[in-house]
């Protein structure tokens, strides 16, 4: 039986090419970091297509958890790993970075699963367009709060997270954020996969479909709730973590409404609910915005127009609310996802 | 299906329960008992405050005055999820499928007060989540073939007559193996022929699961047909209880259905 190792044996190949690639330097940095972000844009679009397509609330503030993961990674990273001004030596030894960094990682997810709490708890009681204005609120209180602590460059921002990288590629000299994005990616989709999949993450699509219903039949809908807000903004966060590393600096203001807005428009773009929609659509979409990298500023016009255009003539995205397994069930011969 | 509590216990009582919106007494002073295995059947007419009695009884709201309790444990404060999980199960007047899932799907979300693992069993698809999971879907496709929906398992609810989306309301709701099982006039909106292999269902479903049931029901016949006690309630007062003998000829439910002359 291959179909169940099928999809495993292509992430492999294509990670391992990838990293190849990378590694013997045939990929120029330009090209390598589109992927990075490509990767970085997937984990935002599918992290957020679980609360607004998935549970059907309008969640607009994203990028404010993906800066808690941005900043509270960034900080570990440097303070554990690296000489530094405000931090002074290093807490650990550099060359353990290697080993801690997806761990690095993972903390500023798990701090930015909590910062999801913000609107979690209020959605207990608060829906639809009240709670879109509770999301924007979380995300003003995020940037606002870091662009006040200067004791970490306040709105200048904060810096040194490449001599993390640095002292990993001293130890083995792999391509390594190349290989983090892919595999964080990966488990990314894979993890919505499984949460949407199983009876426990159904509850999901039963509070968006009747939460009513839901409650009564069984489910504890403030607890799902709290679940899945988490999750998504967690992800967020890792997709932020990342984000920083593949820089090398962040400041609050890349973590604005605008980038909470490209999530949106990636997540509409791909059709509510679809996983797959929303891995097609954010890849689309970097390859647009690079595309359209020579218009500069005249890029944010674009964009939303072509936001405008598709919510006329296809509503639903490019998927609608189906998986590419129910437009070409021809497929699930071929692997099984799971 | 056998859940064992002492026999002498009720499975459900209420004890004078009042609820007002505002101004408005919807159900006034309303007591009730209810022993294992009965069917009982509520009515009234349109307003009477029927539908709050069982929004009520799910915890959807908290009654202003007055205590509930199920198989002998108070459900004042419980969250309708957990009120769920003492042995209540319901349909709803307006059926409330969920209709962007299958029909398997319906009945498999209705199982969530007895999953066995939770989000990292989900994540890691553990041990408990497989068997759990493995129960879940052969319990849910016996439960769909027993009532004749198994042909439909992949459907959507939308996709069904609208007979069979009120059989699979009850489905779902008997999937829940629950002791008191509350059905909101499940006949309301089908033909009479419908309707009628729909109240030769519920009185099967009472013969075969060991199951109490409260029947709302507009229609006075099918309750007469079904059920061997009778509450009628009008303006949230209860003007009437007993037999079904005893209800036809009772003087103040006659006045309530066919509206006081005298005035
Ligand atoms: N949430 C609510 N807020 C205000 N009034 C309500 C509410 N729910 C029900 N009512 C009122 O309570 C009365 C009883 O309603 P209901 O229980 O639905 O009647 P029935 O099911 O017997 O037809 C009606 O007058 C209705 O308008
Ligand atoms: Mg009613």
């Amino acid at each position: 039986m291959f179909r169940k190792y099928t999809v495993q044996l292509i992430l492999v190949t294509l990670g391992g090419i990838i990293t190849y690639l990378a590694y013997e330097e045939l990929i120029g940095l330009y090209t390598l970091s589109v992927l990075m972000f490509m990767g970085v844009n997937i984990i935002m679009s599918t992290s957020l297509n679980l609360v607004n397509g998935n549970m059907g609330e309008f969640s607009c503030g994203h990028a404010g958890f993906m800066c808690v993961g941005a900043y509270v990674s960034s900080l570990l990273g440097v303070l554990l790993f690296s000489k530094d001004k405000i931090f002074g030596p290093p807490l650990l030894n550099p060359d353990l970075a290697i080993y801690f960094f997806p761990l690095v990682i993972i903390a500023g997810g798990i701090a930015a699963a909590f910062a999801g709490l913000l609107v979690a708890l209020p959605s207990y009681k608060t829906r639809g367009d009240y709670l879109a204005i509770i999301t924007i609120a979380a995300n003003y209180i995020i940037i606002s709060s870091i662009e006040n602590l200067n004791v970490i460059g306040g709105s200048r921002g904060f810096m040194g997270m490449k001599k993390v990288i640095n002292a990993m590629e001293d130890i083995i000299y792999l391509p390594w954020m190349v290989i983090w994005v892919f595999v964080f990616t990966v488990a990314t989709v894979w993890a919505l996969r499984r949460y949407t999949s199983s009876t426990f993450g159904k509850g999901v699509a039963a509070i968006c479909q009747d939460e009513v219903a839901a409650e009564i039949m069984s489910v504890n809908t403030n607890k799902i709730k709290t679940i899945t807000f988490m999750l998504s903004s967690g992800l967020a966060g890792i997709a932020g973590g990342l984000f920083a590393y593949i820089i090398g600096y962040v400041n609050p203001g890349s973590f604005n409404i605008l980038k909470s807005t490209e999530a949106l428009v990636m997540v509409y773009l791909g059709g509510m609910g679809s996983l797959s929609g929303a891995v097609l659509s954010a890849i689309l979409f970097t390859v647009l915005l690079e595309l359209l990298r020579p218009l500069q500023i005249i890029k944010w016009v674009v964009i939303p127009l072509l936001l405008i255009v598709l919510m006329q003539f296809r509503p639903e995205g490019i998927m609608g609310n189906r998986e590419l397994s129910d437009i070409f069930p021809r497929l699930k011969r071929f692997y099984k996802f799971k | 299906m056998q859940t064992q509590t002492t026999s002498s216990m009720p499975v459900l009582e209420i004890r004078k329960m009042t609820q007002r919106f505002g101004g408005l007494v919807a159900v006034s002073n309303f007591s009730v008992t209810l022993g294992r295995n009965q069917l009982t059947g509520l009515i009234g007419p349109n307003g009477a405050g029927k539908t709050t009695v069982f929004n009520l009884i799910s915890g959807f709201y908290q009654p202003s005055e007055g205590e509930i309790f199920i198989n002998g444990t108070p459900t004042a404060g419980l969250k309708p999820h957990k009120v769920t999980s003492l042995g209540v199960a319901r349909t709803f007047q307006n059926i409330r499928l969920w209709n962007q899932m299958s029909v398997l799907d319906n009945i498999r979300v209705a199982q969530h007060g007895s999953l066995d693992y939770g989000f990292f069993g989900a994540m890691f698809r553990t041990r408990s989540y497989v068997d759990c999971e493995a129960k879940i879907e052969k319990e849910a496709r016996e439960l769909l073939e027993i009532f004749e929906l198994d042909k439909q398992a992949d459907e959507l609810p939308t996709n069904l007559a609208y007979g069979l989306q009120r059989k699979l309301e009850i489905v779902r709701a008997l999937s829940e193996k629950p002791q008191l099982l509350l059905l909101d006039e499940p006949a309301a909106g089908l033909n009479s022929v419908d309707a009628q292999e729909l109240i030769r269902l519920i009185h099967w479903i009472h013969e075969t699961f060991d199951v109490t049931i409260l029947l709302i029901e507009h229609h006075m016949d099918v309750v007469m047909e079904l059920c061997s006690e009778i509450k009628v309630i009008d303006f949230g007062q209860t003007i009437a209880e007993g037999t079904p003998e005893q209800i036809r000829n009772h003087p103040a439910v006659i006045t309530a259905y066919l509206g006081d002359d005298t005035i």
